[in-house]
Order: C-alpha cells, then sequence, then structure tokens
C-alpha cells in the first residue's frame, strides 16, 4: 500500500496542478456518486487521485467512487437506473448497451456541456452518442489481436507471425508438434469465443451492409453465414487447450491470459487491455519481454477491409440527476493528457482516447497496438454491443455453442434472427 | 360476556403471534409474486412504463426455448440420481455412524463440514481443483488411475455428473445428520425384541430400521427435489451454466435472460413458472407423501 501511494504521489500533483488550470466555481457545495469497475490497483487508484485532484481544484465538488466487480457491475446499473436513485456518473461500454440503459430516461444528454473540447476526444466518442447528441464520454478505446509468446513461437521454429489463415494454421500445427497449446481461449466467458466469429464477418463481410444488418439486428447477407462456415472450419483444426468451453478469461492463473502470462499457451485473442490483465497474473513481470503481438491474419476471398479492426471502448455516463453539468466536467478532466497519460503509464490502459497521451507508452508491444490502432480502416464495435443489447448476447452464445461442438454454419446467424 | 372476552383475546393473542411473520410474508413473498406476475405479462426491460403488453407471450416463449427445457430436464437430472445416489449412500454412512465406535464424533463433523461451508466457497474451492491437470486430475494420476480423468467442466456431456459429484460432496452431510436424528429418534427395543426373536442384522436393518426412518427419507426426498430445482450458485461460479447450455438450470436461465439481457419481464415469467412447478410439486407432495407424517408417524409407520 506505502509503494502504491508513493508511487502516485507525483502523479496526484501532475493531475492536481492540471486540474487547478481547468477550474471553475461551482456554486453549492455537491458530491457526486460514481460508479466504476476499477477494482484493483492501478486503476482504481488513479480514479481515486482524479477525484481527489478535482475536488482540490473545486473544493464545493466531492467525487465518491464505489468500485464494483465488472461481472456485476451491469445488473447493479439496471437496477439503480430503475430506481429513483441511480449514481450521478457510471461505468459503461456505450453502444447497444447504452442504448438500451437510456431507455430509462436516466442518462443524460451531455451534448451542451461538452461540445467545446468533444473534438479532441474525436472518433471514439461515437460510441457514446446518439442522434448528434453526446450520452457519455470514454477513457480508452481497445481493439483486438492476437498475444502471442515469442519464446514459444521460436521453440516451434516460427520465424514471423502469420498474416493469412493458411499461415496461422501452419503455425498451430507446428505448435501442436512441440507439444505446445497453440491458443488458449476464455470459452467459459463465451465473449471471447465470439470474437472469432466477429472478426471472420468482419473479414468477409462489406462494411456498409454489414453495420446496417446489425444496428438492424437482422443479419441477411451470406456473408455472415459464411463466416459461421470459416469458424468452424477454424475449430476443426483443434488450436485450444483441453477443456477450454470451462476456462475463464481473466480470473486466476489457469484462465486463458493467465495462461499465456504463464507460458502455458503460444497465442490468446484478447482486447488491448490483455497486458494488464496478464501482468496480474504473473508475478514474475519478467514475462512482458517475451510477448508480442500481432492483428487477426486476412481471410481469403473476403469483402471487408483486412485492415479492419474489432473493439470498443470504456467510458462513463451521467445521469439526469441534479450535477449532470459538473459530471460532464469531470469527464473532460479525465479524458484529460495528464489523466490519460497517468492510465497508459500505469498500464491501465492501453490506447487512450487523446491521441498526445500515447507519447507516454513505453513497451514496444503496445506502441505496436496503439499504431496499428491508428491505421485501422475502422474500428467495428464487438457485435454483441453492435447489435440490440439482447441480440447481442444471443449471438454470443451461438458463437460460444459452435465453439462446443454444437450447431452449423448458420447458428449464429439464426441465433440473431430469431432473438429479435 | 366472559365467553366473549375469551375470544377477543385469543384474537389478540394469534394476531400478535401470526401478524409479524404474516405481514412479512405477505411483503417479501405474496406481493413480490404478484408484481412478478404482473410484469411477466410484458415485454419490459426493466426502464419506464410497462406500455408493451404481451399476453401469455412470456410464458410460451419459456416452455417452447429448448434451452429452457434443458433446465428442466438437468433438475430432474440432479433429483433422479439424488434419489438413486446420494439417498442410499446417506443412509448407509448415517447406519455407519450411528453404531458404536472409536472416533464417532470427529467422522460425523468432518462428515458434515462440507454442508457449512457456503455454495459460492464451495464453489470456488471445486473449481480450482477440477481445472484440466488441477487437483483433482494429479490425484487421480498419483493413484495410478490417469485413464478416468475427464473434461471434468469442459465436455458438454460431462458436466452435469461433475456438477451432481460436487452437489453430493456438499449435501451428503445434511443428509446424514438428517438420519441420524431419524435413526436417534427410532426405538431401540424394537430391534432388540427383534433380535430376540432371531432376525440377523441385516434383517432388523431392512424390515425396521428403514420402515421406522421412512419419515425421515420422505422429509429428505422433498428438501432434495426442491433443492434441484432451485439449483444455482455453484452451476453459475462454476460454469456459468456452459459449456453450450449443458448445465443450465431454471435459475440460472432466470438470471441469463431477466438481468444479462435485460429482459426483466421475461425474467419474471421464468421466476413464475419456476415457482408453480416448486409449488405444484410441494403442494402434491405434501397431499400424498408426507400427509401421513404429519399425523404422527412412529406408530402408523410400524404398523405398516
Amino acid at each position: 500500500m506505502a509503494l502504491t501511494l508513493r508511487k502516485l504521489l507525483p502523479a496526484l500533483a501532475l493531475i492536481g496542478a492540471a486540474a487547478v488550470m481547468t477550474g471553475q466555481a461551482f456554486a453549492d457545495p455537491v458530491t457526486l456518486q460514481m460508479w466504476t469497475n476499477a477494482t484493483n490497483d492501478p486503476l482504481k487508484g488513479i480514479f481515486q487521485g482524479a477525484a481527489d485532484a478535482y475536488h482540490a481544484a473545486h473544493p464545493d465538488v466531492t467525487i465518491q467512487i464505489t468500485p464494483i466487480q465488472n461481472e456485476s457491475i451491469g445488473q447493479k446499473i439496471q437496477l439503480a437506473l430503475a430506481s429513483d436513485s441511480p449514481p450521478d456518473i457510471f461505468f459503461n461500454q456505450g453502444a447497444a448497451l447504452l442504448a438500451t440503459q437510456m431507455e430509462s430516461g436516466k442518462v443524460a444528454d451531455i451534448t451542451e456541456f461538452t461540445k467545446s473540447w468533444i473534438g479532441d476526444v474525436g472518433a471514439a466518442a461515437g460510441n457514446w452518442a446518439y442522434d448528434g447528441k453526446q450520452y457519455g464520454i470514454p477513457y480508452t478505446m481497445h481493439v483486438v489481436g492476437f498475444w502471442y509468446r515469442k519464446d514459444l513461437f521460436e521453440q516451434a521454429g516460427i520465424s514471423a507471425p502469420p498474416t493469412t489463415m493458411k499461415e496461422l494454421d501452419d503455425d498451430i500445427g507446428k505448435l501442436k508438434a512441440k507439444s505446445i497449446v497453440p491458443i488458449a481461449v476464455g470459452g467459459k466467458d463465451r465473449w471471447p469465443d465470439a470474437f472469432y466469429y466477429d472478426i471472420f464477418a468482419l473479414r468477409l463481410c462489406g462494411e456498409e451492409s454489414m453495420k446496417a444488418e446489425l444496428k438492424a439486428g437482422k443479419l441477411q447477407d451470406k456473408c455472415f453465414t459464411d463466416a459461421g462456415q470459416v469458424q468452424l472450419d477454424f475449430l476443426k483444426s483443434e488450436p485450444f487447450q483441453p477443456g477450454f468451453n470451462g476456462t475463464s478469461a481473466q480470473q486466476g492463473p489457469g484462465s486463458s491470459a493467465g495462461m499465456v502470462a504463464n507460458g502455458k499457451a503460444a497465442m490468446e485473442l484478447m482486447g488491448t487491455w490483455n497486458m494488464g490483465v496478464m501482468q496480474s497474473l504473473n508475478d514474475d513481470k519478467s514475462f512482458v519481454d517475451k510477448i508480442g503481438w500481432f492483428p487477426f491474419p486476412a481471410v481469403e476471398g473476403g469483402k471487408g477491409d483486412p485492415t479492419a479492426a474489432l473493439g470498443g471502448g470504456d467510458g462513463f455516463s451521467c445521469t439526469t440527476n441534479a450535477h449532470a453539468e459538473i459530471c460532464a466536467d469531470f469527464l473532460h478532466f479525465l479524458s484529460s493528457k495528464d489523466v490519460q497519460t497517468q492510465m497508459v503509464k500505469a498500464n491501465s490502459i492501453t490506447i487512450p482516447v487523446v491521441a498526445a497521451a500515447a507519447d507516454a507508452i513505453e513497451l514496444p508491444v503496445l506502441k505496436q497496438v496503439v499504431d496499428f490502432n491508428s491505421k485501422a480502416a475502422y474500428v467495428q464495435t464487438y457485435f454483441d454491443l453492435a447489435l440490440p443489447f439482447g441480440v447481442g448476447q444471443a449471438l454470443d452464445d451461438a458463437a460460444a455453442n459452435m465453439f462446443a461442438g454444437q450447431g452449423g454454419a448458420s447458428a449464429v446467424v439464426d441465433a440473431v434472427n430469431s432473438a429479435g | 360476556m366472559s365467553r366473549r372476552r375469551f375470544d377477543l383475546r385469543k384474537t389478540a393473542e394469534l394476531t400478535l403471534l401470526i401478524g409479524p411473520s404474516l405481514g412479512l410474508f405477505v411483503l417479501f413473498v405474496f406481493v413480490p409474486l404478484i408484481t412478478a406476475g404482473y410484469y411477466s405479462l410484458f415485454n419490459w426491460n426493466g426502464f419506464g412504463p410497462l406500455t408493451k403488453f404481451v399476453g401469455l407471450t412470456n410464458y410460451l416463449k419459456i416452455l417452447g426455448d429448448p434451452l429452457f427445457q434443458k433446465g428442466i430436464s438437468n433438475s430432474l437430472f440432479i433429483a433422479t440420481l439424488s434419489v438413486l445416489i446420494q439417498l442410499p449412500l446417506s443412509i448407509a454412512l448415517a447406519l455407519l455412524l450411528n453404531g458404536k465406535m472409536r472416533g464417532r464424533s470427529v467422522l460425523r463433523l468432518l462428515v458434515f463440514t462440507p454442508y457449512v461451508l457456503s455454495e459460492a466457497i464451495t464453489a470456488v474451492v471445486w473449481l480450482i481443483l477440477l481445472q484440466p491437470d488441477g487437483g483433482l486430475d494429479a490425484l487421480l494420476r498419483a493413484m495410478g488411475l490417469g485413464s478416468l480423468i475427464q473434461l471434468w467442466l469442459g465436455d458438454p456431456n460431462m458436466v452435469m455428473w461433475t456438477l451432481f459429484g460436487v452437489c453430493t460432496w456438499k449435501y451428503i452431510g445434511f443428509g446424514i445428520i438428517l438420519f441420524l436424528a431419524g435413526l436417534q429418534g427410532s426405538p431401540e427395543e424394537i430391534r432388540e425384541a427383534a433380535m430376540t426373536d432371531g432376525a440377523n442384522r441385516w434383517q432388523v436393518t431392512w424390515y425396521i430400521t428403514l420402515p421406522l426412518l421412512a419419515p425421515t427419507i420422505r422429509i429428505w426426498i422433498f428438501l432434495s427435489v426442491i433443492g434441484s430445482l432451485q439449483l444455482f450458485d455453484l452451476v453459475w461460479i462454476m460454469t456459468r451454466a456452459g459449456p453450450a447450455g449443458a448445465s443450465t438450470t431454471m435459475a440460472t436461465y432466470l438470471i441469463d435472460r431477466g438481468f444479462t439481457r435485460y429482459a426483466l419481464g421475461y425474467g419474471s415469467a421464468v421466476a413464475i413458472v419456476l415457482f408453480i412447478l416448486c409449488f405444484a410439486f410441494a403442494l402434491v407432495y405434501q397431499r400424498y407423501a408426507l400427509r401421513r407424517d404429519n399425523e404422527g408417524a412412529v406408530t402408523r409407520g410400524a404398523e405398516a
């Protein structure tokens, strides 16, 4: 604890100075309740530090943070928004989930308070905007790609990361020949399975029609069934660890992230946050140098742009409680270069929402991820959040069922079209 | 006049004694039940007014959903296996522990320990033990039984058996304690009399001890079936109802639809279906199986 505090002190001082500069006076003393999913340091400490710094700059405003476990925060927010006393600021991932939450009528339109600076956040804010109005601000973005062990690739005689599915299949064969688990996947959580389906569809479908059909919640284009077939073919190569359907993605050293961190598997398809997760699952931090990253390989014959990426973001929305303006101002502070730099330096986030903060990235592998993200043709929101919300969950389930050997090429399409 | 006063006092007494619990029952069971029944008629995500009235559509969807049917069959699977395996095992162990032997209290305590643990802790402990190459696999290998190793939680065909195993581990202690109490409540004289008449140990157990235990067995079956219908914590933590829905129970289905997918109207309908199933079972079982126990069991049981 002492160490954490000491490490954070310079950060707090810096944030404090920044907060003073953006400071404005609000009339009466107010306390804002804020719900985050950051139950662990360093992010937990950074949020608290930002709240303290903001309070120092605006003595009338106190931000009270309640960290809630990621697995249960969605349910808590659902109930809070249905009640008369939701928190003032709450975590969400924008897109369809936010759209559903907006139906409560308690998510504040903060367009007015953000228009002077929303340009700094740029395209990242898109998942929190509806009909030209802003309903929240992200503090980080993520994209999905393969994290891999350079040392295990070397053992299997693989000289460079694969760029096509054919090469990926060959590499899987080489790793298996050395009795190395080629890919770890957290099948118990289902959404990691859906990443594969999402990306196969992303590679096969044209951008325009894909986006339109996802939004409508009806998948008509043949490319969505083809994506199912590509996934089935891929599953046939049995690239995953034994019992992957029961493996969780992030909990404990036996999770898929833990397997890569501990050298028990060579690859994992996961979001940009994975480095932070892996670091929390291996006490010996020297493994970090052995970790590399490469984008999902190209799929032959697809209409989709091969540089398109799958991703999303984390952010906060304000509720219609009396203080939406203060909330928006605090979210501005969270997206300021200084706070963003703190998050990047602590490896809490990888892709900041303000480009300037990316300069603080030290690990070459993370620089590579950020570089890929900035050059991507476009970043497609995870299908489970791009589809109408309940329908998105049906997609995750169907993709996971295919991983468990149930359902043909059209399983996902059928599940989505019957869930709407 | 005095008669009237007596009635008044009796009424006051009843009100005082039953009132509070009846109040709580109405507030926390009856009202939520009615509310859920009302919500279940709507397509509602928990926000805003109830506008999309859909009648019984939710119920039709639930009963027609193969995943929900899987939930029912999984509950029946656990309930049936419990009666076939857990019940005889509990009785056998109870009979063993009822005899006089060294270390009896310690053994009773040990066997009861898992029941004291919360379901969440049990689930986490077994989740870790059952990982591929985890504690259980290592144990089997060390005993030279490596060929028995399965993907305990990762194989859709295996997972319900695994969960049944964990349920048994957790609840067998409860059964044993229940049966030990039942055994102690049955008069020793009858057994002694039978022994004097020349019955052997096996005959005494089969013709005297077990019939005397029948009321306890019936109440155990009741608790066990209700428990199977409501199975949730263990499954949710260990498998999240997976893989591919293979370990879905009605309760995990409820949480998944109601909260994970923000379909509170649909979730309410699931809750009502679950309630009706439990309630119907409880009523029928009370009526036909438990009634004679409620009328005084030992003498009737012995006569029969």
